[in-house]
């Protein structure tokens, strides 16, 4: 219709009239980053709090596992120093449910199972022990009176925290050692020549107290003398009560499997072998189902936090309709406007997950430094965070991001 | 290259929202660097007519060529990509991003694959080119408002697109920055872009070669065609300003 043209120093710019049909450019990654980058620096409060929503989440979780970690290196590094491959056989019960007991050459006989590196055993004694001749006799203090072989701490891995072991020259006395425990409920500090304990009706001198034991924990709790000297002065048939055994690693199982037959031929169902390592572990694995919870908990917290970021997003779509129209104007496809808020509610996670990384390596680090464990946190539980919050984060910036995309233009521009 | 064809053609366009149409039967031809005015009162369809000129909504009816290209032929995505390279925007309230003024205004190429350091360098030109060259290492909200309209000039016209629509610009300004910025797009038109103003302002309609007046949704007057629907009572007013 028209064709009026006005006069003007340059002629019309030419338009090309192309060919084909338009082809949409796709935007450059650290452009992607930097739009939603931007989105986010205008609202730093918002954004730091949403992100500390999922910051918390993820803090939660690498605690919990960092923790459980550090509590199991520490294990590990106890086992280790201490062992995995002591076995030990004790009485249990006999047919008709009577405490069994060991024969006097149980430990000879277990000496001879080819793997077996070395054997020590310990006999209870029916003696009770007191601080003094004072005592009423019942106020024993839970206190055990055992006759001890000589080779009993470098089988079970303990050393004496202070004072000396029994030695051949004093096994036949009235000699004993305590056990840490055992020192403490008879007010024993320290050992020395005029330490002496009320011990089955007369006094022996108190020459070295125990370390503690943590695979022979009944140990602690026990008052140690001389197998001639417990036979002579203190009624002890000779039987041992429990036959500490220490094996090559790759037959451990080997002999666990023959220990109770070869302790006491005689009746095998009678002795009860077990692995103290193996309790150790238990009880830290007991925690696994706690840890279970509190994994749960912390993923809880995280799906809160993707929420949060979520709201944060439908909220600032909301308000950026007017921004939104501009970059339709300026040329942007859906899928750019899609893309922006994506990546910003991508980074706000993300933002959120490398604060939870750290504010949870910290609680680790805190809460093993108290315990005096080394501190663990694995790199899968870091990685792990760092998915989950991106998967959180794609979950919370999806419909944002389609209903931002799906914004009709000219809706948009009118909100402005 | 072919021999310049018309940049927009509209041929019996018709959109409605709902049940109310805010343009009907409109025939529309802008050819390169024209210089047009489109005035008429508020719900005359006005901005309807920008929005579909400027490819940001599709007619209910009829049909609207931008430089050739028949919107109803094109995805969105196509679509966007034409607005890109084709349409600079110009709005009442500037819509600029906080932050730097250059980088507010090498937005204007964000969405046509150009890499940041020529967007920068093609903004600082554009700046200098709308007089602001001073202010290249401001703020957006250390602006007054008819720089602000200025520089949301120097974005539109970034990737020299050869049709501008400009809605409303002076509407939030006084009438010195008014001045200002009008005095702008006649350069950027004497250059070669096709301008199109919807404005309120009848001084400023009254300057511009060429004319539209909108009632009700339909062209009541166009100065280039000299279509007058008397029958539809257009102000006598109004025609003395127009013609």
């Amino acid at each position: 219709m028209s064709r009026t043209r006005p006069a003007r120093a340059f002629g019309p710019r030419p338009v090309r009239r192309p060919r084909s049909q338009p082809r949409p450019t796709r935007m450059k990654a650290a452009d992607v980053l930097r739009v939603g980058g931007a989105g986010l620096r205008t609202r730093p409060t918002r954004v730091l709090l949403s992100a500390l929503g999922i910051a918390l989440g993820v803090a939660a979780l690498i605690a919990v596992v960092g923790v459980s970690a550090s509590g199991r290196e520490n294990l590990d590094r106890r086992l280790d120093a201490l062992g995995t491959n002591l076995l030990t056989a004790a009485p249990g019960k006999t047919a008709t449910g009577a405490a069994a007991g060991l024969p006097p050459d149980a430990v000879a006989m277990v000496a001879r199972i080819g793997p077996v590196e070395a054997v020590s055993a310990i006999g209870k004694t029916g003696a009770k022990v007191y601080r003094n001749d004072r005592i009423p006799p019942q106020e024993s203090g839970g206190i055990g009176v055992y006759a001890a072989r000589l080779d009993l701490p470098a089988t079970v891995g303990t050393s004496l925290a202070h004072g000396t072991w029994l030695n051949p020259a004093n096994e036949g006395y009235p000699a004993v050692v305590l056990g840490p425990v055992a020192a403490a409920r008879l007010g024993v500090r320290a050992p020395g020549p005029d330490v002496q304990v009320w011990l089955g009706r007369r006094w022996f001198t108190v020459i070295g107290i125990l370390a503690p034991a943590p695979l022979a924990a009944e140990l602690d709790t026990a008052a140690l003398v001389g197998w001639p000297e417990a036979r002579r002065d203190l009624d002890f048939d000779g039987n041992p009560t429990t036959v500490y055994t220490r094996a090559d690693n790759a037959s451990i199982a080997d002999v666990a499997a023959v220990l109770g037959a070869t302790a006491n031929p005689a009746n095998p169902n009678e002795v009860e072998v077990s692995r103290p390592s193996d309790a150790l572990a238990a009880r830290e694995a007991a925690d696994d189902a706690l840890n279970g919870l509190l994994v749960g908990l912390g993923s809880v917290a995280l799906l809160v936090g993707g929420v949060g970021v979520a709201n944060t997003m439908v909220i600032s779509v909301l308000e950026r309709r007017a921004e939104i129209g501009l970059r339709r104007a300026l040329g942007a496809t859906r899928g750019h406007i899609g893309t922006q808020f994506l990546s910003e509610a991508l980074l706000l996670s993300v933002l959120g997950g490398a604060g939870g990384i750290l504010l949870g390596s910290a609680a680790t680090v805190g809460y093993s430094t108290y315990r005096h464990w080394p501190a663990v946190v694995p790199p899968w539980a870091m990685a792990g965070g760092l998915v989950a919050t991106l998967v959180v984060g794609v979950c919370a910036g999806l419909y944002p991001a389609l209903r931002a995309a799906h914004l009709a233009p000219t809706e948009a521009l009118a909100a402005a | 290259m072919t021999a310049p064809g018309p940049l927009v053609e509209l041929a019996a366009a018709r959109k409605d929202y709902g049940t109310v149409t805010a343009l009907d039967a409109t025939d529309l031809t802008v050819v390169p660097g024209e210089l047009v005015a489109v005035v008429g009162p508020s719900g005359s369809g006005k901005s309807t007519l920008l929005t579909i000129m400027g490819t940001l909504s599709r007619p209910s009816r009829g049909t609207v060529r931008i430089v050739g290209h028949d919107l109803d032929s094109l995805t969105d995505r196509r679509l966007s990509a034409l607005r890109a390279t084709t349409i600079g925007f110009v709005f009442q309230q500037f819509h600029l991003p906080p932050g730097p003024v250059v980088d507010a205004v090498a937005d204007g190429l964000l969405y046509r694959g150009v890499a940041r350091r020529r967007r920068r360098e093609l903004a600082e030109r554009a700046l200098n080119r709308v007089g602001l060259a001073d202010r290249v290492g401001h703020h957006t909200h250390q602006l007054s408002g008819g720089q602000k309209q200025r520089v949301a000039i120097a974005r539109a016209v970034l990737g020299d697109p050869p049709l501008l629509l400009a809605d409303e610009p002076t509407g939030a300004l006084d009438s010195h920055s008014g001045n200002v910025v009008m005095e702008l797009l006649r350069e950027l038109h004497h250059d070669g872009t096709a301008v199109v103003i919807i404005t309120h302002n009848q001084d400023i309609a009254a300057a511009v070669p060429r004319r539209i007046a909108l009632r009700d949704g339909r062209i009541v007057h166009d100065s280039a065609v000299d279509v007058v629907d008397v029958a539809d009572g257009v102000d006598v007013a109004d025609m003395e300003t127009l013609r």
